[in-house]
């Protein structure tokens, strides 16, 4: 998950539980895909438990990003090939 | 690897999680020699903070053995380029029942959970997934956790 400092994140919510991300996800993004533990955001595999939910707003990627002294935090990417990979996997 | 020929040795992860509680690097050398006393070899994956400590303890490595980064560990599973007959999650807050989580999800391996912490039961309550549940509170001493594990044995299984 290196990856994630070289990333123009912004931060949604920090230092959060997985399940006030999840409920912040289902709550502000109409649009959200739910995946299992393990799926992989990026170069990121996604840590909770199921279902994980991860927002799409336009071109931006909202996913819960989990650290073990940290708990989670929502990041926000823009990226849009990788909004349009997610998009596909709801169809 | 899980599914392998019966003649290779078990093998058993250990997810650590943030070290802030002292128990948790006396509890995994203590597990880490119960598993190989069981013929159990065992790996542990642990941000940097969690493993230097165990590496520091354990200079000539008596009981450490294969040394992972967590977030590795995490891939290789994911990607299914490795798995473990069973894995032992550390958790003392909200971030270590969403890795048991996910090595529930990802891993053909036996889950066990050993919580522990000033606040376990809180985070006891939150697992809703199979594994095996090994508590206690402790947070300096480590004496009730061991008892726990003694107790319930989980490398015998």
């Amino acid at each position: 998950m290196g990856c994630v400092e070289s990333m123009n994140y912004e931060i949604v919510l920090r230092d959060a539980t997985f399940k006030e991300s999840r409920d912040y996800i289902r709550a502000h993004f109409k649009e959200h895909i739910d995946v299992q533990p393990g799926f992989r955001v990026f170069d990121v595999h996604i840590i909770g438990l199921p279902p994980i939910s991860i927002g799409l707003e336009g071109n931006f990627v909202i996913f819960p990003y989990t650290k073990p002294c940290h708990g989670t935090f929502l990041l926000r990417v823009e990226d849009e090939a990788e909004a349009a990979r997610l998009r596909k996997l709801k169809k | 690897m899980t599914g392998e020929a019966s003649t290779q040795p078990r093998t058993a992860l250990l997810v650590l999680g943030c070290p802030q509680v002292p128990v948790q690097t006396s509890i995994a050398l203590y597990l880490i020699n119960r598993l190989k006393k069981a013929g159990i070899t065992p790996v542990v994956a642990g941000n940097k903070a969690a493993n230097t400590l165990l590496v520091v303890a354990d200079p000539d490595r008596v009981y450490l053995g294969e040394v992972m980064d967590l977030d590795r560990a995490v891939a290789r599973i994911s990607d299914g380029k490795r798995d473990f007959d069973s894995c032992y999650v550390f958790i003392h807050n909200d971030a270590g029942v969403s890795y048991a989580a996910t090595m529930g999800a990802i891993s053909k391996g036996k889950v066990v959970v050993v919580v522990y912490g000033e606040h376990y039961e809180e985070q006891v309550a939150k697992i809703e997934f199979p594994c095996t549940i090994v508590a206690a509170k402790a947070v300096h001493n480590p004496l009730p956790l061991k008892k726990a594990l003694d107790e319930a044995k989980p490398w015998a299984a």
